[in-house]
C-alpha cells in the first residue's frame, strides 16, 4: 500500500496529465456519438451571448445581402398567391384552399423564424447558433432551412440558444430526391470545399443531366417534401459502383446566412414512436 | 502590471481572436487552418509548477471548444503541449540560469535559435494531435499529413507576426536586487 503512495507521489505530473487526457477524450467521443456533453446547455446559453453581441455588430455589414435574399423570397411566395392564376372556366372552378386548419386536412409543420447568431463554414464540424431556444420551442432534430434552400438540423437546445448542425458537417446525413423524376438519395460533404455537397445513391439506370434541382422528400421525418436542396454541377466518374456520385451546389450561401426557418414536425413523436416500438417486434 | 492580470488579459484576448478573428476568416483550403490561441501557453511563465501549468493548458482548452461545439478536442491537445512544455524549455535553455532570470519564454529571454525550435517543436505536436482526433472522425492519411504541415506553416507564420507586433521586453532579475 505504501508503495502505491509512493508511485502516485513520484509520478503525479504525470498521472495529472492522464486524467484531463482521458477526461477531454471522454467529453469528445461522447459527444460525437450523442451531442450531448457535460455542461453543454450552459456554456451554450454563455457562448451564446459572447455570439450575439458579436452579430450585433456584423449584421450591419450583411444587410444588404440579407435584404436581397429576402426580397427574393417574397418574390417567389407572391407568385404562388392564388389571384394570380386565372380559371379559364367562370362556371366550374377549382378552388384550392389555403386553410390548411379545417376537419379534414391537419397542419403538420409549424415554422418559426430565427436569427442566426453564429456560424462557421471553414471546420470539418460546421455549427450554426441561432437565437430560439426550449422557451421558444425549438426542440433537438428539428429541420431548418434558410430563404434559398435547407440548412441543417437542431442538436443542441439551451433555454434561449440553439446549436444547429449545419450541412457542412462531416456527419450530416439527409434523405433527398432529384426533382424532375423523385429518385432518392442521401446527401453528404465530404469535408472538402463549403461550396460543394455529394449526392449519393443514385441508380446509374436513372437519367441523370447536370443542372438537375435536388429537393428534400417527405421520406424525410424533419422536412417537409420539395424543399430546395441545391442544383448538381458534376458527375464524378466511378467505373466500379452501379450508383452515381454527384457534387451539388447547395441553395444556400452558408458565408451570408442571417435568417432561418426552424420547422417543426407536430407529428414527429408519434411516427418516431410508431418506428421504434415496429423495429422492437421485430427484433 | 501583474503577472497574474497581464496572464488573464491574454487568456480573454487570445480565445477572443482565435474564435472571432481566426475562425470566420473564410477557408482558403481544406488543409489550412490557422491556429494561435495555444500560443497564450508558450508565454505563461517559467514559475509555474508543472502541475497547474497542465491544468491551466485543459482549461483553456475547454474554453475555446465551448465556443467551437468539439468539448474536447482542443483541451486535449492542449493538456499535451502544457505537459510536454517543462521538458523541451528544459532541453533548450541555453544560458544558465535563464528559467530563474526571466519571467517567460521569449526571443529575449531564450535566444532566438531555441525559442524558434521551442515554437516549431510545440506547434506541430499541438497540430499532429489535433488533426489526429480529427482524423479519427473521417479523412484519409493525405487528409492527416496535409493539414497537419499546412496548418503548422500557418500558425508559425502568424506566431511570427505576433512576436514582431506585440514584442515583449523583459527585465534582467537577480537576487541581489
Amino acid at each position: 500500500m505504501r508503495n502505491v503512495f509512493l508511485f502516485i507521489r513520484r509520478h503525479f505530473n504525470f498521472l495529472f496529465f492522464l486524467v484531463l487526457q482521458i477526461i477531454a477524450l471522454s467529453f469528445l467521443f461522447r459527444f460525437n456519438k450523442f451531442h450531448e456533453a457535460a455542461f453543454l446547455n450552459v456554456s451554450t446559453e454563455i457562448t451564446g451571448r459572447f455570439y450575439q453581441r458579436y452579430n450585433n455588430i456584423e449584421y450591419y455589414f450583411q444587410l444588404k445581402k440579407t435584404n436581397e435574399s429576402l426580397v427574393q423570397e417574397n418574390l417567389q411566395l407572391r407568385q404562388q398567391l392564388k389571384d394570380n392564376y386565372e380559371a379559364p372556366d367562370s362556371v366550374r372552378r377549382l378552388i384550392h384552399d389555403t386553410l390548411k386548419v379545417d376537419s379534414h386536412t391537419v397542419i403538420k409543420y409549424l415554422i418559426m423564424e430565427a436569427k442566426v447568431v453564429n456560424n462557421t463554414t471553414s471546420q470539418q464540424a460546421n455549427y450554426l447558433t441561432i437565437h430560439r431556444g426550449f422557451a421558444q420551442g425549438v426542440r433537438p432534430n428539428m429541420g431548418v432551412t434558410g430563404p434559398q434552400g435547407i440548412v441543417g438540423s437542431v442538436v443542441n437546445v439551451s433555454k434561449n440558444f440553439a446549436t444547429v448542425q449545419s450541412m457542412l458537417h462531416y456527419q450530416f446525413k439527409q434523405v433527398a430526391k432529384l426533382k424532375h423524376n423523385n429518385e432518392t438519395g442521401t446527401i453528404e460533404w465530404d469535408g472538402v470545399s463549403p461550396l460543394y455537397v455529394t449526392l449519393k445513391n443514385i441508380p446509374k439506370s436513372v437519367k441523370v443531366t447536370i443542372g438537375d434541382t435536388v429537393v428534400t422528400t417527405q421520406l424525410s421525418s424533419i422536412f417537409p417534401a420539395n424543399l430546395m436542396i441545391g442544383t448538381i454541377t458534376d458527375i464524378v466518374p466511378d467505373n466500379s459502383s452501379s450508383f452515381y456520385t454527384l457534387r451539388v451546389r447547395p441553395a444556400t450561401n452558408f458565408g451570408t446566412i442571417e435568417y432561418v426557418y426552424v420547422i417543426d414536425n407536430l407529428q414527429y413523436d408519434e411516427q418516431k414512436l410508431l418506428e421504434d416500438s415496429t423495429r422492437k417486434k421485430t427484433q | 502590471m501583474s503577472e497574474l492580470l497581464k496572464n488573464t488579459i491574454r487568456f480573454i484576448l487570445f480565445i477572443l481572436v482565435q474564435v472571432f478573428i481566426l475562425f470566420k476568416m473564410p477557408p482558403l483550403h481544406r488543409f489550412v487552418a490557422p491556429y494561435l490561441y495555444y500560443l497564450f501557453i508558450l508565454w505563461l511563465p517559467f514559475s509555474l509548477s508543472r502541475m497547474s501549468i497542465t491544468f491551466i493548458g485543459f482549461f483553456f482548452g475547454l474554453c475555446l471548444d465551448y465556443f467551437t461545439k468539439t468539448p474536447g478536442l482542443h483541451a486535449a491537445a492542449c493538456t499535451l503541449i502544457a505537459y510536454v512544455r517543462p521538458f523541451v524549455i528544459g532541453l533548450l535553455i541555453s544560458q544558465e540560469g535563464a528559467d530563474k532570470n526571466y519571467v517567460s519564454p521569449s526571443i529575449v529571454s531564450m535566444g532566438w535559435a531555441p525559442y524558434a525550435t521551442y515554437v516549431l517543436v510545440l506547434t506541430l505536436l499541438h497540430h499532429s494531435y489535433l488533426v489526429l482526433l480529427q482524423w479519427m472522425g473521417f479523412g484519409s492519411f493525405v487528409f492527416f499529413l496535409g493539414k497537419v504541415i499546412a496548418s503548422t506553416a500557418v500558425s508559425l507564420l502568424l506566431v511570427l507576426l505576433t512576436e514582431l507586433l506585440f514584442f515583449r521586453k523583459q527585465k534582467f532579475r537577480t537576487n541581489t536586487i
